[in-house]
């Protein structure tokens, strides 16, 4: 279909975009987990408050299959498209592109004429996407200014690596095929990013799908054999340019959220856990001379705990890591949102100066011994903030409670519920819970949330201002 | 044809895609006005390259095969690429980098022009100039020639003028915003006017 004008809600840069309407409505990710029978589905949550059904689920668009595993997904199109290099001022964002983290499947999920009915209009079933792509079990979606890039977990064949990243073409939604030509020795995957400016991708490395799929295999934890180390390739030659080992102790390096301002070379990664003192921690990589470097800004210690408070996993260690899942930066790269699943924690750090981050606020809810309820439902909570988004103005954080179906059992065997919460930040600094949202999934485990018109790990931007 | 060469490069010049656009965002990224300016000459540069390869095509062939022909052809290749264009407007030559030089700008602005038919839409009007003042072939193929220089001369001028014109008033005083309103679908535009381009010319073209 033919636009005349830019999709409005591309903007130029970040700046701009913390400009733009609040958003109305959120698709969320849901999982039921196996053993259910239940298929995976998208969820439209109300965001407007001046709706009769605000905080609620308005609509659940069912998967066709059973077990997907839906995780993370995105958007078929963002800001980027209005990069110079190739601009594609009219597409339209539109098309949520969701990948069965378990099934290989990936849907196209069109959210027009109606945003809170959005319809599958395309299938990329497991034979095809793997065939194509070389790879299986798609994560991550970014939207591109010439393709989608899409992050795989596994190989095409089998339960190992290589992971990768492979292509969808932007209008089509084929697979184009994998997008390294010299992957040198990467071999685990997860997120990736990029400093699109400067030709930069990032990727980061969780574990093999023999490692996940089955739940968190503690002997592999312990011999340190969850990634470990950050990638730094150039996105112009598909080449990986440098590697830097984090250290083994550092196990499972997930979400990277680098600066939204095109200038600057900076970026938050975050580490799970670190198997010498159960810690997890947040990593500052920067450009120093042509050269990547990496540092720890923020070490979140574990919390002491009885065990009997424990699940098995954990007893033998006598306390609680904090296990952050997701970090998220907000648009003007001032607020770090680290989510804290074990200790359930949500934590706001003011990083306007990256290399000095100070804790500004603070929200505790769930958490694997605390349990702590919110104040509009009554009773404890499992689960903890785990998967968060920003809206574009950075006054709003949702977050939602579920991590990977089999390792939400490990860590919160008593039945663990899906649930999704808001938060609302003072502009100065600060975070408190918004007590009247509280959305209850029942049995259904919710994750990665997408808000209308973009948000803060989705759009990216090539002006500066 | 004077008009027609002047009135495309004023297209080209002001359709973001093709040139300004990328040369403000360089000058911006290293926080540099005259790299704003110094990158619109590749960009030029390699428009003028894509357009005179087209000529000098077209000028090879009429060494061999009579003018009324290359007309035709022409013609039917424009309406052909226009209703290609019709329904594929939005794509563009995948070429991926944000840090270029000024040969990748060549290069980029090259790719940018012949995927859109930058010199193939010249060709009727250049061959109708040549018609008018030679109607024959074969000798006459220099003076056509120099005629056929200064039309794309004329035309890459006028773009670059254009893009200079457009960059300046962005960046000292509308600001990147205006993007949002005003880059209107001009590969859609493109497209048709491909399409109306090469109906006149078929329609000439028999009409001799």
């Amino acid at each position: 279909m033919a636009l005349w004008k830019p999709d409005p809600s591309f903007y130029p840069s970040a700046k701009m975009a913390m400009q733009a309407p609040p958003e109305r409505h959120a698709y969320v990710a849901a999982l039921n987990p196996a053993g259910t029978d239940k298929p995976d589905a998208i969820c439209v949550v109300d965001l407007d408050p001046d709706s009769a059904t605000y905080a609620q689920v308005v609509n659940t668009l069912e998967l066709p299959n059973i077990g997907d595993e839906l995780h993370h997904f995105g958007w078929n199109a963002c800001s980027s498209a209005l990069c110079p290099y190739a601009p594609h001022p009219h597409l339209e964002r539109r098309y949520l592109i969701v990948p069965g983290l378990r099934s290989s499947r990936i849907y196209v999920i069109d959210t027009k004429p109606d945003p809170r009915k959005p319809q599958i209009i395309k299938t990329l079933e497991p034979e095809e996407v793997m065939a194509k792509s070389g790879y299986s079990r798609p994560h991550t979606v970014h939207c591109g200014p010439d393709a989608i890039y899409v992050s795989a977990m596994g190989s095409a064949n089998g339960d190992e690596g290589p992971g990768g990243i492979f292509m969808l073409d932007h209008f089509s939604f084929n697979v184009i095929g994998p997008w390294e030509l010299h992957r040198g020795d990467q071999e685990l995957a997860y997120d990736f990013w990029w400093h699109l400016a400067q030709d930069v991708l990032i990727s980061s490395e969780w574990a093999k799908p023999s490692q996940f799929e089955n739940g968190l295999v503690a002997e592999d934890l312990l011999a340190n054999k969850y990634g470990h180390r950050i990638h730094f390739w150039d996105l112009r030659k598909r080449k990986l340019q440098q590697t830097i080992d984090l250290g083994a102790e550092h196990q499972m390096l997930l979400e990277l959220r680098p600066s939204h301002d095109p200038r600057e070379s900076y970026g938050f990664a975050g580490v799970v856990v670190s198997t010498e003192d159960l810690s997890a921690s947040i990593w500052l990589w920067y450009r120093d001379n042509d050269q990547w470097q990496i540092k720890k800004v923020i070490t979140i210690p574990p919390v002491p705990a009885d065990e009997k408070d424990l699940p098995d996993l954990l007893k033998g260690f006598k306390a609680v890591p904090p296990l952050v899942s997701d970090i998220d930066l907000s648009l003007d790269d001032r607020f770090l949102y680290v989510a804290c699943w074990g200790t359930g924690e949500m934590h706001q750090y003011d990083v306007s100066d990256p290399h000095n981050p100070q804790l500004t606020g603070k929200v505790e809810i769930g958490g694997v011994v605390n349990k702590k309820g919110h104040p509009k439902v009554e009773g404890p909570l499992l689960g903890a903030p785990q998967m968060v988004e920003i809206s574009r103005d950075g006054r709003r954080v949702y977050f939602t409670n579920s991590l990977y179906s089999s390792w939400d059992d490990q860590f919160y065997p008593d039945k663990m519920t899906g649930w999704m919460v808001k938060v609302d930040v003072d502009p100065g600094g600060g975070i408190s819970l918004d007590k009247d949202f509280f959305i209850d999934f029942g049995e259904t485990r919710v994750h990665q949330v997408r808000l209308e018109g973009g948000d803060a790990s989705t759009d990216s931007y090539c002006f500066s201002s | 044809m004077w008009l027609a060469m002047i009135l495309f490069g004023a297209f080209h010049g002001l359709n973001p895609g093709m040139g300004w656009l990328f040369a403000l965002n360089l000058g911006l990224q290293q926080r540099s006005e005259k790299v704003i300016w110094l990158s619109l000459l590749p960009i030029a540069l390699g428009h003028a390259i894509a357009v005179i390869a087209v000529v000098l095509l077209v000028l090879a062939g009429l060494q061999f095969i009579p003018l009324a022909t290359v007309q035709k052809f022409s013609a039917l290749a424009l309406l052909a690429f226009g209703f290609y264009k019709l329904f594929n407007y939005y794509r563009h030559p995948r070429w991926v980098g944000m840090k270029v030089g000024g040969v990748d700008l060549v290069v980029w602005s090259f790719l940018m022009a012949s995927a859109h038919g930058a010199g193939l839409m010249l060709v009727p009007a250049l061959l109708g100039g040549s018609d008018a003042a030679h109607p024959h072939h074969g000798a006459h193929a220099l003076p056509q020639g120099a005629g056929m220089f200064l039309a794309v001369g004329l035309h890459t001028l006028t773009m670059l003028l254009v893009m200079g014109t457009v960059a300046w008033v962005v960046y000292r005083k509308l600001g990147l915003a205006v993007l949002r309103s005003s880059w209107i679908n001009f590969d859609l535009i493109w497209a048709v006017a491909l399409l109306i381009v090469g109906s006149i010319a078929l329609w000439m073209a028999f009409a001799h």
